[in-house]
């Protein structure tokens, strides 16, 4: 579904992306770690065409991402970003609603697709509150709602594509978890996800596979079991930790050395 | 409030507004005489069915269309700047639109004018669209426009309008200063049919094909690329708004000087009472505007009748009030 062929991103005369290659399957979820600055943001931010690479390329169900016309591409592809800039009092419902932007399913729909996403994210009971009265993981949640919803039904279109830049970052223990839930439900019905994840033990639970980065560099891409090791953890981050496996999911948990 | 309640109840307010600014005046009309005068039962050319027809009918329906310009692009102005503060003023329009009023009251008094804009109105269009144009192009590079540079351009721009206009200042004599400061208090005054017209023409392109950048406005107040991500052109759509923005503020402000306040205040007031929705926001705002510089304007010729006061005072005398009761109440408006 999502192809990156050695793509390479330079900012500022900086390789921030050095020759990215992977590829994502219908409903996979791939999670991006790494050390801050290690190219993880211009990563994801390159797969929906906010940057141009300097060499390589990005391909959605087989068309170069450029060759998408943007309201296509906003059909299937949709990104959380770090941080919102909305300073405008629009009511929870508003905002999560214009992630319907790009598509013309009709007003009807377009509500019960709202109303589900607003219960997915927790937010149901904030509905129709400001979105500037909201704490920071309210507004991620909000957030998240608007762009799941951008993606939401297989109906509108059928490659789709959910990129995430550190979806729980601002969000508590109980929620953390909700979240990863809902868009593990969301993969179930054929989105592929890419995130951005600093908890490596959250990253190992939830993602089929794991892409490692340093420097722009590729260290290690596979399966959370290999690409999760004490040895890597040092090599990424430069710093003594212990790998345990969760006594029930099997996956590897990063403890503290 | 609910959206469509506000809209209709400007709706009913805004005809009933143009009717009161054509009976009152420095002498009040009967209702019924005028009534008969505008749907046309009396097509006589007596005193009364002259001072509607010349006069009192084309100064409420300029008027109208000012202050629904003024409002509608303010509206467009916040939403594309991402800032409720923000208003066409803040491009450059206005002061380049004082620097090219100025220009010509100085130094082209002698010349003539063309289909009833006075030379100064035309000096006025051509000083404001010329400096939207510059901040436009300074802000524009390979990578699109940057709205923060437009922001910076747009003070840059209007400080250098503005010491060129008090150079001006300095060489004119009194009489002209006596008119340069006239204008920047912006008035009506000089209302008849061909500037109805050329603002109507101006003005109908404007209220047609802004309100259908709504949904693009609505998601530009989550970011650019967010409103990217969602499938807008963004640099199609900022384009258009601010070329927009320019040919409405700079018309308005040819023919009625500088009105200050109803391009900044009359959007935040509307959306404070129904949220920040385009594409209500966009046609509240411009049937509030209209009524308040309506009120204003009948209000600043009835005071000291027959003097008339400069419009601009009152707008802002009228609106400040009503702006600062709203601002008490801001917690609940969620700022």
């Amino acid at each position: 579904m999502l192809e990156v062929e050695r793509l390479t991103l330079s900012a500022g005369g900086r390789t921030v992306v050095d020759a990215a290659d992977f590829s994502l399957a219908a409903g996979e979820h791939l999670a991006v770690i790494g050390p801050n600055g290690a190219g993880k943001s211009s990563l994801i931010h390159a797969l929906i065409g906010d940057t141009r690479p300097i060499a390589g390329q990005v391909r959605i169900a087989g068309q170069p991402l450029d060759d998408w016309p943007a309201r296509e591409r906003a059909c299937r592809v949709a990104l959380l970003p770090q941080a919102s800039a909305l300073n405008f009092p629009f009511t929870v419902a508003e905002v999560v609603r214009l992630g319907r932007g790009p598509h013309a399913s009709g007003r009807r729909a377009d509500r019960q697709i709202v109303d589900e996403a607003l219960a997915a994210c927790d937010i149901a009971h904030l509905r129709d509150r400001p979105y500037t009265r909201l704490s920071g993981g309210e507004k991620q949640r909000v957030q998240l709602a608007r762009v799941m919803i951008q993606v939401w039904r297989e109906r509108d279109a059928g490659n789709r594509l959910l990129l995430l830049d550190e979806p729980v970052a601002a969000l508590d223990l109980g929620h953390q978890r909700w979240v990863m839930r809902q868009v593990a439900a969301l993969a179930a019905q054929g989105v592929a996800i890419v995130s951005v994840l600093h908890d490596i033990s959250l990253a190992a639970r939830h993602a089929d596979r794991m892409l490692a980065l340093r420097d722009g560099i590729t260290i290690a891409h596979g399966k959370p079991t290999d690409v999760v090791t004490a040895e890597r953890m040092q090599q990424l981050f430069d710093t003594q930790t212990r790998v345990i496996t969760h006594p029930d999911s099997g996956t590897p948990v990063v403890l503290h050395g | 409030m609910s959206p469509r309640r506000l809209v209709w109840l400007l709706a009913v307010a805004l005809p009933i507004c143009l009717l009161a600014a054509v009976l009152y005046g420095a002498v009040r009309l009967p209702a019924l005489d005028v009534l008969a005068v505008l749907v046309g039962w009396d097509d006589g050319m007596d005193r009364l069915a002259l001072i509607v027809r010349q006069l009192r009918l084309p100064r409420a329906l300029l008027t109208a269309l000012v202050g629904a310009l003024l409002a509608i692009c303010g509206a467009a102005m916040q939403g594309l700047f991402r800032n409720p503060l923000a208003d066409p003023s803040l491009i450059g329009v206005t002061a380049g639109a004082s620097v090219g009023a100025s220009l010509v009251i100085v130094f082209g008094s002698g010349l003539a004018g063309f289909v009833g804009l006075s030379l100064v109105s035309l000096g006025a269009f051509a000083g404001g669209t010329a400096a939207v144009l510059l901040v436009y192009r300074l802000a524009t590079g390979p990578e699109g426009t940057s709205v923060a540079t437009m922001l910076l351009a747009g003070i840059a721009i209007g400080a250098l309008a503005g010491s060129v206009g008090s150079l001006l200042e300095f060489y004119a004599d009194n009489e002209m200063l006596r008119r340069i400061s006239l204008w920047r208090m912006g008035g009506l005054d000089g209302a008849n049919w061909s500037r109805v017209v050329i603002v109507a023409g101006v003005g109908a392109l404007i209220l047609a094909v802004l309100p259908r950048q709504a949904a693009a406005l609505n998601a530009l107040l989550l970011g650019e690329s967010e409103a990217r991500h969602l499938g807008i052109a963004v640099d199609r759509v900022k384009r258009r708004l601010v070329l927009l923005t320019a040919a409405g503020v700079g018309v308005s402000v040819a023919v009625a000087g500088a009105i200050t306040f109803v391009g900044l205040v009359v959007p935040h007031i509307v959306r404070m009472l129904i949220g920040p929705d385009h594409r209500w926001l966009l046609p509240a705002s411009a049937m509030a505007g209209a009524i308040l510089l309506l009120v204003a304007d009948t209000l600043a010729r009835v005071v000291i009748a027959p003097t008339e006061l400069p419009v601009g005072l009152l707008t802002a005398l009228l609106g400040a009030p009503f702006f600062i009761s709203l601002l008490r109440r801001r917690r609940e408006y969620g700022l």
